[in-house]
């Protein structure tokens, strides 16, 4: 497996920027010819890491998402996105399904549908330093 | 986006395009003062023209169940597209009785 294109982006923790992160990968993953259905889980999964960096990891106070988007010649699509956050103190208990600490209006499902949506989900988080999310997915042809 | 309607005590709103953290903030704002306001029996969500969305759709619904309850109403939600069906059943929303 070896990466055979990159791209990276950088842009302010502004809830105005998830349609442009989800908007922008989706557009990179084209060359892989993915399925519309692929393309929508993309970019669900995107939105709710993007939205998890703003929401949770900088409090809605502000500072930098870093996205790196690659694809490999395997047709495997990664995205991983990375904030300078508050970070999480129990990663395992933060995946649960409806555990969140974002108050009435957060349904505490972002990790449920990445798990659900990707082929594979990556968290590594350190508290006071930040948390980084890497989701992969397989593009291939036959499937739906 | 958003299209608001008020007839029989009944408070329609029609969602549109893309429902994310950002839009839902708005969306959310915009019902919850209608609804103040008319103190409506039942709020309808209407999801059929939805385009997109992540998870801060059906934080939107858990959102305005509460704030219905609290003033003796409820909430339903009609014609789910087939494209958001994954996101609903995984959601367990339909607990809440509110799928119609
Ligand atoms: N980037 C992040 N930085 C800090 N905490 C996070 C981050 N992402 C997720 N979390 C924590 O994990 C919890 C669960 O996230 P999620 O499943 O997306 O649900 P929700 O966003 O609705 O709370 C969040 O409530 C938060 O406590
Ligand atoms: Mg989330």
């Amino acid at each position: 497996m070896k990466y055979i294109n990159e791209v990276k982006l950088n842009f302010p923790a502004k809830s105005a920027n998830e349609a442009f992160a989800r908007s922008a990968v989706a557009a990179f993953t084209m060359q892989l010819d993915p399925t519309i259905s692929q393309l929508a889980d993309i970019k669900t999964s995107v939105s709710e890491a993007v939205t998890n960096s703003i929401v949770h990891g900088y409090k809605g106070a502000g500072g930098v998402i870093y996205i790196t988007v690659r694809i490999s010649d395997d047709n495997v699509l990664s995205v991983k996105i990375r904030d300078k956050g508050c970070g999480i103190e129990d990663i395992e208990k933060a995946m649960e399904p409806l555990f969140t600490t974002g108050g009435e209006e957060r349904a505490g499902l972002g990790f449920a549908v990445m798990q659900s949506f990707m082929d594979s989900i990556k968290v590594s988080s350190k508290v006071g330093k930040g948390t980084t999310v890497t989701l992969k997915k397989k593009i291939t042809k036959d499937d739906p | 986006m958003l299209e608001l309607e008020f007839e029989n005590s009944v408070l329609t709103a029609h969602l549109s395009g893309e429902l994310d953290h950002h839009s839902a903030a708005v969306i959310r704002k915009k019902i919850d003062s209608k609804a103040e306001m008319l103190k409506p029996k039942t709020l309808k969500l209407d999801y059929r023209d939805v385009q997109f969305m992540d998870s801060s759709g059906i934080g939107l619904i858990m959102g305005r169940y509460r704030q219905m309850s609290l003033m003796g109403g409820n909430v339903e939600v009609t014609n789910v597209p087939p494209h958001l069906k994954r996101m609903f059943s995984l959601s367990g929303i339909e607990t809440l009785g509110v799928m119609k």
